[in-house]
């Protein structure tokens, strides 16, 4: 039985463990708490880093989870600047690369997750973004008149394009997928945003693939992309949106199971059962789909999982079961998604009287699983929102009152 | 000294629901409780810079529309993660179907 009085250390100092260790504190924790990250900055928050960290005219500083005066508070140590190595499960000691050692009672892996990097000769050159360092080099990069590739069309990359666009920058986006945001964003809403990155001037080749890149002087120096169809496209700099993976390295040589990153329960425990994994590192159950194995790279979750599992650090048995929620912001639009789109065997559409468009999709059984929409600034979050409670409730809505916009969706809660 | 200013009609605003008001550049915004009385608190989460008007009200709660941090709109009070500091709150009067909000 776990007790308040025990000693746990958290690995990653991101949005997920930062959140853990406060929560942790505010639950009773009256053991140690050592938050150990390998980044030297205070957590921070990271969707800014591909938005208003580019586009804001005055110089970015990290958005802060917890800072120094709150760490002292909650009397949470904070190794900063320092990987950590392996749980050394025998001995309950987590290894630090600078060889210390730390005892822990519990362990918490909040490891998240790393960009991925495009497997291309030349691609030494391309930049990923994924911290507050990266976001200001890019930054320093995107000039006006700046030529920028971006590959990859999924969220971030397409935030870049936003972002690089509203910097007056000259913009490509190569895709290998037909679509936009094919991933996660039914194709109707996923439509909406690719006309508007058109009507903003940037250079869309959807269903084409990087076959490498080359450093060329003519017509004037330039990373040149060299595209699968032949094609060419001059860049003064490029940088990869196309995926992450999870960073389940320390999970892996502590010799927990691995499976699209670290395996845990509903309760988001590891095979180890002083072990628990939450965030952007970890695959668990989700309830609400048939215990399909999901792993969610989202603020949201991380936040979500972190509250989740300080309660079940502290011996609570409480199985994760938050609607998936993400957003993402481009140009004056604002995209919100709950649930998982791919669940939907059909979809229903609900124009508003603002001409916002509200995408509702329906399982096999006829239930809600999910819901998105795209309007100006955050003007679809309150229905999406509904949307999620009702998803949570397992609802089986009626279709024609789903696509009528005189029905109010708080109308249909129980 | 309270400055009185006028924000809206009462039917302006809906039951259990929220809308946007402006004065002198500063966002403000206006509750209507299901019990159908009225509050009103500054137009920005203290989060991060999102504007509370799209946010969804129930009960007595406003969640903001990016970060679901959520408020008790009458007394301003923060429930918990990503809020640490509480919302703002103004003083309100109906008078005449009028609603007046005292943003001193």
């Amino acid at each position: 039985m776990a007790s308040v009085t025990e000693d746990i250390v958290i690995v990653g100092a991101g949005e997920c463990g930062a959140r853990a260790a406060m929560a942790l504190r505010e639950q009773g924790a009256r053991g140690t708490i050592t938050l150990v990250g390998d980044e030297s900055l205070e957590p921070y928050e990271r969707p800014p880093l591909s938005k208003a960290a580019l586009t804001d005219d005055r110089e970015p500083s990290p958005v802060t989870v917890c800072d120094r005066a709150r760490f002292a508070h909650l009397d949470i140590a904070f190794e900063r600047g320092v990987a950590a190595t392996m749980l050394d499960r025998t001995a309950h000691d987590l290894v630090l690369a600078d060889g210390r050692r730390l005892h822990y009672d519990k362990a918490l892996i909040a490891t998240g997750a790393r960009a991925r990097v495009l497997p291309v000769a030349g691609g030494h050159s391309i930049l990923t973004l994924r911290t507050f360092t990266e976001s200001v080099a890019l930054r320093s990069r995107m000039t006006p008149g700046a030529r920028v590739g971006v590959i990859g069309a999924g969220f971030i990359g397409l935030e870049l394009a936003a972002s690089a666009v509203t910097r007056g920058c000259q913009v490509t986006v190569v895709e290998i997928a037909a679509s936009v945001m094919a991933r996660v964003v039914p194709a109707e809403i996923a439509a909406i945003v690719e006309a508007r990155h058109r009507d903003a001037g940037v250079d869309l080749r959807l269903g084409t693939g990087v076959e490498h890149v080359e450093h060329v002087d003519r017509p004037r120096p330039a990373q040149r992309l060299v595209l699968d169809d032949g094609t060419t496209v001059d860049c003064d700099v490029i940088v990869a949106g196309v995926g992450a993976v999870a960073d389940s390295a320390v999970a892996a040589a502590s010799g927990l199971t691995i499976d699209n990153g670290v395996r845990v329960d509903r309760y988001l425990r590891t095979d180890d059962p002083d072990i628990h994994a939450a965030g952007d590192c970890c695959s668990f159950p989700h309830p609400l789909y048939d215990d399909r194995r999901i792993r969610l790279e989202a603020w949201r979750n991380a936040l979500d999982q972190a509250a989740v599992v300080a309660r079940n650090l502290l011996g609570a048995d409480e199985a994760f079961a938050a609607v998936p929620w993400f957003w993402t912001d481009q140009y004056e639009l604002g995209l919100h998604i709950a649930g998982l789109p791919d669940a939907a065997v059909t979809n229903v559409v609900r124009v508003r009287a603002d001409g916002a468009t509200l995408l509702f999709g329906l399982g096999a059984d006829g239930r809600l699983v999910a819901a998105s929409g795209v309007a100006q600034g955050t003007a679809i979050a309150k229905d999406i929102r509904i949307a999620e409670m009702l998803i949570a409730q397992r609802t089986l809505p009626d279709p024609s009152a789903l696509t009528n916009p005189a029905v109010t969706l708080k109308s249909l809660l129980v | 000294m309270a400055t009185w200013i006028e924000a809206c009609g009462a039917d302006d605003v809906d039951a259990e629901d929220v809308i946007p008001f402006e004065h002198d550049g500063h966002p403000y915004a206006i509750y209507r409780s299901p019990a159908d009385d009225y509050h009103a608190t500054d137009g920005w989460c203290t989060h991060e810079q999102t504007l509370l008007k799209d946010g969804l009200v129930m009960g007595h709660i406003i969640e903001c529309p990016k970060h679901n941090g959520r408020f008790d709109y009458r007394t301003g009070e923060g429930k918990g993660a990503p809020i640490c500091v509480n919302l703002r709150t103004y003083p309100v009067k109906l008078e005449g179907g009028t609603l007046y909000i005292d943003v001193d």
